[in-house]
């Protein structure tokens, strides 16, 4: 049976339908997914630039009428009550993470490189001890980690806070590692070492360049790890010792702190972050996608 | 911390074999076995000094058998058990479908589905107690959640943090905000590695819409959803931040997760040993998913 004009056009007309639904449909999704990522976002906004302090209530307006950077100075020169040491305490923040992040990556690199590219024996077993690591929770192991710095000698010091990221950060460092290193072709370690190189020369002038793109990743991740944590820090140190992901939890249902200047602070302490990502963010796609290094 | 912990699956061919390298190599020795054992020296150290010892430590506190007694004999313990369930079953797999339906959608090649991708990856990389706090503002009484409901509906919402089922369900919902960017990112990667040939012949057969993402797409993507929701369900056990912020595990504590009650114990009533009791007794369930998950990872080869 052959198909008449009239059919056909019958259904090309159902197939444009179709298509203009399914592009109707993504965009109500892509509104929807949209309100859902911004709205606490747009909520911190609202309540910083608002002119008085500790206003969290939200009275119709869209957008403050008479929008206030009055919160955002009193963080910056540390004028607002609670936040008297933020700099002091973004500092410390600042140490943990790049602690972290340098630690994790030498600890993680050093280790994977002998497992996936000196061969070691019973290497494997590294392997499933980092694996292992991932079955208990951080956070069921804060009350032993709690009496064990203290008994090292490590509470209120900004060590403690650096060695728990690591134990947890540098699992998933060696399991990236391990992955991304596969893609590395033996032949040039042999060549290497042919010519005489030691495994000190091929870690740093061959292994450490051609796995830059992990490297990226696992650096941001052990970053990420530390910047964003919450309870370690709440629990390892004191209250002058404090970064700033814990003060804004720790008052986080105080009605009497100037909240105008608490949101303030939090859209400060949570950019570098963002910005670090979406700078390294061609390294961090190579990265996951495990492409084969440039 | 746990739930940033997510972020290790993010190499979606997970497989980790212990010997890959090619056949005919000898086994190290002199200098060179030395140079090895001094690499993985830090690592060890790492592992056995803040791993293996505070583990120790923890089971040797929550050892004696009169301290779950107690634990079942609190009131708190078995509403929080509850709680963990419903935190745990609801978050993780209402998180990991529906990062797997959208992941579907920004898979679209538009100019402005890559460019809301970017928004959407935002609750990812934002400060998880930051985010928390902004949330239980935006749910108090007189925030921005009731405000929008009276001006739209023109009626009063409800207290959220006065009601045990409405502040849960607020924890779980701000999870899933905080969570699924990070596994939509995860299908997304798998989904883009699907060969387009396949979608090709399957819409010859006549698969297309619903019956192509049935019979095509999610037998493709099971191994890692499983794989996925395994992982994700260690890590959200241990998920802290969320209720403890968000909730606070109010009203009267009985919103609180088995994690913020062990701190509760802990730090609030001076009981130690009953704090780690409490995160102890989900070991029992924790550790069969960690060896299901290891033998996994060891024998599949977790392509796509």
């Amino acid at each position: 049976m052959s198909a008449t004009p009239a059919t056909m056009q019958r259904v090309r007309r159902s197939y444009r339908l179709r298509q203009r639904l399914i592009e109707a449909g993504s965009v109500v999704l892509g509104v929807v997914i949209l309100i859902w990522s911004l709205a606490p976002i747009y909520n911190m906004f609202l309540i910083a630039l608002d002119p008085e302090e500790g206003e969290i209530e939200f009275d119709g307006n869209l957008w403050p009428p008479e929008p206030s950077f009055e919160g955002f100075r009193g963080v910056i020169t540390q004028e607002a009550r609670y936040l008297e040491t933020f700099w002091h305490q973004f500092g410390n923040s600042l140490f943990i993470g790049l602690a972290t992040m340098m630690l994790t990556v030498l600890i993680g690199s050093l280790a994977s490189f002998a497992v996936s590219r000196m061969r070691l024996s019973k290497g494997s077993l590294l392997t499933n001890a980092a694996l292992l690591t991932y079955a208990i929770p951080a956070s069921f192991l804060i009350v032993p980690y709690f009496r064990i710095m203290h008994r090292y000698g490590l509470s209120d010091n900004l060590w403690a806070v650096i060695a728990a990221q690591v134990a947890f950060a540098t699992p998933f460092a060696i399991l990236m590692l391990q992955l991304y290193a596969r893609l590395i072709p033996f032949e040039l370690d042999d060549a290497a070492r042919v010519d005489g190189a030691s495994f000190v020369q091929v870690y740093l002038r061959i292994y450490l360049p051609l796995m830059a793109p992990a490297l990226a990743v696992v650096a941001i991740y052990a970053l990420m790890l530390a910047w964003n944590d919450y309870l370690y820090p709440a629990v390892l140190l004191a209250v002058r010792n404090m970064t700033v992901a814990v003060t804004q939890g720790q008052l986080f249902s105080d009605t009497d702190a100037p909240w105008n200047a608490m949101m303030a602070a939090a859209i400060i302490y949570v950019l570098p972050p963002i910005a670090l990502l979406f700078a390294l963010r061609r390294h961090v796609a190579a990265g996951l996608t495990l492409e084969q290094p440039a | 911390m746990s739930s940033t912990q997510q972020v290790f699956a993010a190499g979606p061919p997970i497989s980790v074999q212990g010997s890959r390298w090619p056949r005919g190599y000898g086994q190290l020795h002199g200098a060179d076995l030395r140079w090895a054992i001094a690499f993985v020296l830090p690592y060890a150290a790492v592992f056995f000094v803040f791993v293996v010892y505070p583990f120790g430590d923890a089971l040797w506190m929550a050892g004696k058998p009169s301290l779950y007694v107690e634990l079942i004999g609190d009131r708190f313990y078995l509403p929080a058990v509850v709680n963990t369930l419903l935190f745990v079953g609801l978050g993780v797999n209402l998180k990991m479908f529906s990062a797997l339906l959208v992941s579907g959608f920004f898979i679209r090649r538009r100019w402005w589905i890559r460019a809301l991708l970017a928004v959407f990856i935002l609750p990812w990389a934002l400060a998880a107690a930051q985010a928390c706090v902004s949330f239980h503002w935006m749910l108090q009484e007189g925030g921005l959640v009731n405000g929008v409901i009276s001006a739209l509906f023109g009626i009063e919402g409800p207290i959220w943090f006065n009601n045990r089922w409405l502040g849960l369900g607020a924890d779980i919902t701000v999870y899933i905000w905080k969570w699924m960017p990070f596994w939509t990112v995860i299908f997304l990667a798998a989904r883009m590695r699907i060969p387009p040939d396949i979608y090709d012949s399957a819409e010859v057969d006549g698969a297309t819409g619903i019956r192509r993402f049935l019979h095509v797409t999610f037998p493709l993507l099971a191994n890692l959803y499983l794989l996925c929701t395994l992982l994700s369900t260690l890590w959200t056990v241990g998920d802290f931040t969320t209720v403890y912020l968000v909730s606070g595990g109010g009203p009267a504590s009985s919103t609180d997760v088995l994690a913020t009650l062990g701190f509760h114990y802990a730090f609030d009533l001076s009981k130690p040993a009953l704090g780690i009791a409490a995160a102890m007794s989900a070991l029992p369930v924790l550790i069969p998913i960690a060896i299901v998950l290891m033998r996994r990872l060891q024998t599949s080869e977790v392509e796509l």
